[in-house]
């Protein structure tokens, strides 16, 4: 067994006198695809904010491929891929661009050969006829792919991705799910994601945790498939059965 | 729709008829209240034989005068459809959330102690950003292959270029009503020709630097701020930094450099402009424009001119710094874009003035 790709442990986050979340730990494995679980609000992205080095925890202490995330920050920074919920694409930036700017801060590829591997990987998301586009041009399901698109750049070991289906028709997000099952098969990424689409999480996640705001904390980890059918906890069995808690 | 009130055997039914929407409700909401205010102590019922429907605001209607009462009120002949509505909105209601305290005009004192304590932050606040974007310029040669020229041209065009039209037609403006407003008592003493030394030379020493500073703040700042305030909400700036590209080298101190570039081109427009107004204004008087030159190239040192320039470069930086600070520091939801411009344009006009204080205290001492 190798070491956990993502250790974290006891993570909290609070802004001001709010707590979001509290006593969160778990450990993330290589080649593992590791959902993120919760309602709106509990703190999620919060949470994948945390891994990627953009917020340092209230408390607790997060090791990404085996280095303390709060002194190695930079040298993390090259292995991750991100896709942010709200695609944050450069607004002064082409697609193409958007995706070849990673490739050239991290990389010496020439211009023709950052441009090649940028149409690939919108290729991938099925983009590559939009590449000249700015991204006030695009609909929303198209900057969230574009987003994908620019975080598999450097085909980073490990991959972060807020919500990447949400507001996806089912069949573009099967074709994601399919990618990310992809990538894992032919690179061996690690993948993290925030999601809600129940369909994706039993079909592709290896593990999850779940949130839950009013717990202000993990309230279930595991197999998404076993959870389902064996926890006892009722928002969890509510999420899963898709009732009204 | 019209309520009506029966009592008998210590008992008090109010009676409705007709629809009870949102207008109905509201034509006879106050008359309920009453009505169920003054049942206190006796049973309440709310007859709904005659009510043809009834939406929320119907619902809520009922339950306020139920709450007014203060007991359990009868409901009587309330359809299936009503009864489930008012249960519904029923449970909804119980969650009620403590009302924020009244806002009570502040007093005086206070506001004005908030007001020093804000600004003693901020001052704070801005030296510490600008101890940031020193820090980033220093690590600049180390990151020669984050610098982009081409954006920093586009950002000069913008800051500098675009404004020269509006700079000349102020500045044109200002030497004419200068120049126009000092001849008309100075010509009393026969001294009009003496317009030409004053107007001169507080257009290059003073007007010239403090009106560029006031465009770019308007124009550059609070496109600044409004900029990177939404590379911000849009959580750019965040994808920037986990790409490794730090936001104070690649957006910032282009910034920076191109308001300190573009100000002295602005503060020569302003001024040239400005001698032209004056001149013109002169001209009406009956003095030659070779005499005014003249006038203007004795009364003023290039020095003057120097020092306007100086204090543009200054006054430009610090527009700039502050607004780009304003952007970076974006809270969140989408009125935060436009408190962020704003505060640019303000804090820009404050620090200018501040500075200009400063330069003139410091210039005095110094016996420039
Ligand atoms: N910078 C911040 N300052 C203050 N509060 C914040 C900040 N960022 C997030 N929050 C709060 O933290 C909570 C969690 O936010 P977060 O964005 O992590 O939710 P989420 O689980 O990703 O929700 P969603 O599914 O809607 O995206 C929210 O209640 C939000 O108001
Ligand atoms: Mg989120």
């Amino acid at each position: 067994m190798s070491a956990p790709v993502i250790r974290a442990s006891s993570l909290a986050q609070h802004f001001g006198a709010r707590m979001i979340f509290q006593d969160v730990s778990f450990v993330v494995n290589a080649r593992e695809i590791f959902a993120i679980l919760g309602g709106s609000g509990c703190g999620k992205s919060t949470l994948m904010k945390q891994l990627i080095g953009l917020l340092p925890p209230s408390a607790g202490r997060i090791e990404i491929l085996g280095q303390d995330l709060a002194r190695a920050r930079q040298a993390v920074r090259r292995s991750i891929g991100v896709m942010f919920q709200s695609g944050a694409l450069f607004g002064s930036m082409s697609l193409l661009e958007n995706v070849m700017l990673p490739l050239e801060v991290f990389t010496t590829l020439p211009p023709e050969g950052r441009e090649a591997v940028a149409r690939v990987k919108l290729g991938l998301v099925g983009l590559a006829d939009a590449a000249s586009l700015m991204p006030g041009e695009i609909s929303g399901g198209m900057v969230r792919r574009a987003g994908i698109a620019r975080a598999l750049a450097l085909d980073p070991p490990l991959l972060f991705l807020d919500e990447p289906s949400a507001g996806l028709d089912p069949i573009t997000s099967a074709g994601i799910d399919r990618l990310i099952l992809d990538l894992r098969a032919d690179l061996g990424t690690t993948v993290v994601l925030v999601t809600h689409e129940l369909a994706s999480i039993l079909a592709i996640a290896d593990r999850c945790i779940m949130l839950d705001r009013a717990a202000q904390g993990m309230i279930a980890e595991g197999d998404p498939r076993h959870l389902r059918e064996t926890s006892a906890e009722p928002t969890v069995r509510a999420f899963f059965r898709r009732e009204a808690a | 729709m019209t309520v009506r009130g029966s009592e008998a055997a210590g008992r008090v039914d109010l009676v409705f008829r007709g629809s009870l929407d949102a207008v109905g409700a509201g034509r006879i909401w106050r008359e309920t209240m009453r009505q169920a205010v003054a049942a206190r102590g006796r049973e309440l019922g709310f007859d709904l034989t005659g009510v043809e429907q009834c939406d929320t605001a119907g619902a809520a209607l009922l339950l306020s005068a139920e709450q007014r009462h203060g007991g359990v009120a009868r409901f009587i002949a309330a359809s299936p459809p009503i009864a489930a509505l008012l249960a519904r909105v029923r449970d909804l209601a119980v969650v009620t959330e403590k009302p924020p305290p009244p806002a009570v005009a502040t007093p005086p004192r206070r506001v004005l102690a908030e007001f020093g304590g804000r600004l003693a932050g901020r001052v704070g606040e801005g030296l510490a950003f600008l101890g940031q974007a020193f820090t980033a310029l220093l690590g600049l040669p180390a990151r020669r292959r984050m610098v982009r020229f081409a954006d920093l041209a586009q950002l000069i065009d913008q800051a500098g270029w675009r404004a020269l039209p509006l700079a000349l037609l102020l500045g044109y403006l200002m030497g004419l009503i200068l120049a126009f407003q000092s001849a008309i008592p100075m010509r009393r003493f026969g001294a009009d020709l003496f317009v030409a030394d004053l107007v001169s030379i507080a257009l290059l020493r003073e007007l010239g630097p403090l009106l560029a500073a006031v465009i770019l703040a308007g124009r550059t700042g609070s496109a600044q701020a409004a900029e990177l305030g939404t590379m911000k909400v849009n959580e750019e700036l965040d994808a920037l930094v986990t790409m490794g590209l730090d936001p104070m080298t690649l957006l910032v101190l282009p910034r920076l450099a191109a308001a300190m570039v573009s100000m002295p081109a602005l503060v020569l427009a302003l001024d040239i402009a400005g001698l032209v107004g004056m001149t013109t204004v002169l001209a009406g008087f009956g003095f030659p424009p070779a005499l005014v030159a003249h006038r203007v190239v004795g009364a003023v040192h290039p020095s003057d001119l120097m020092g306007g320039i100086f204090r543009a470069v200054a006054f430009g930086a610090a527009v700039a710094a502050i607004g780009c600070r304003a952007g970076l520091a974006t809270g969140a939801g989408p009125r935060a874009v436009g408190t962020a411009a704003t505060r640019a344009v303000v804090g820009g006009i404050v620090a200018t003035i501040a500075l200009d204080g400063l330069f003139a205290l410091l210039s005095y001492r110094l016996g420039l």
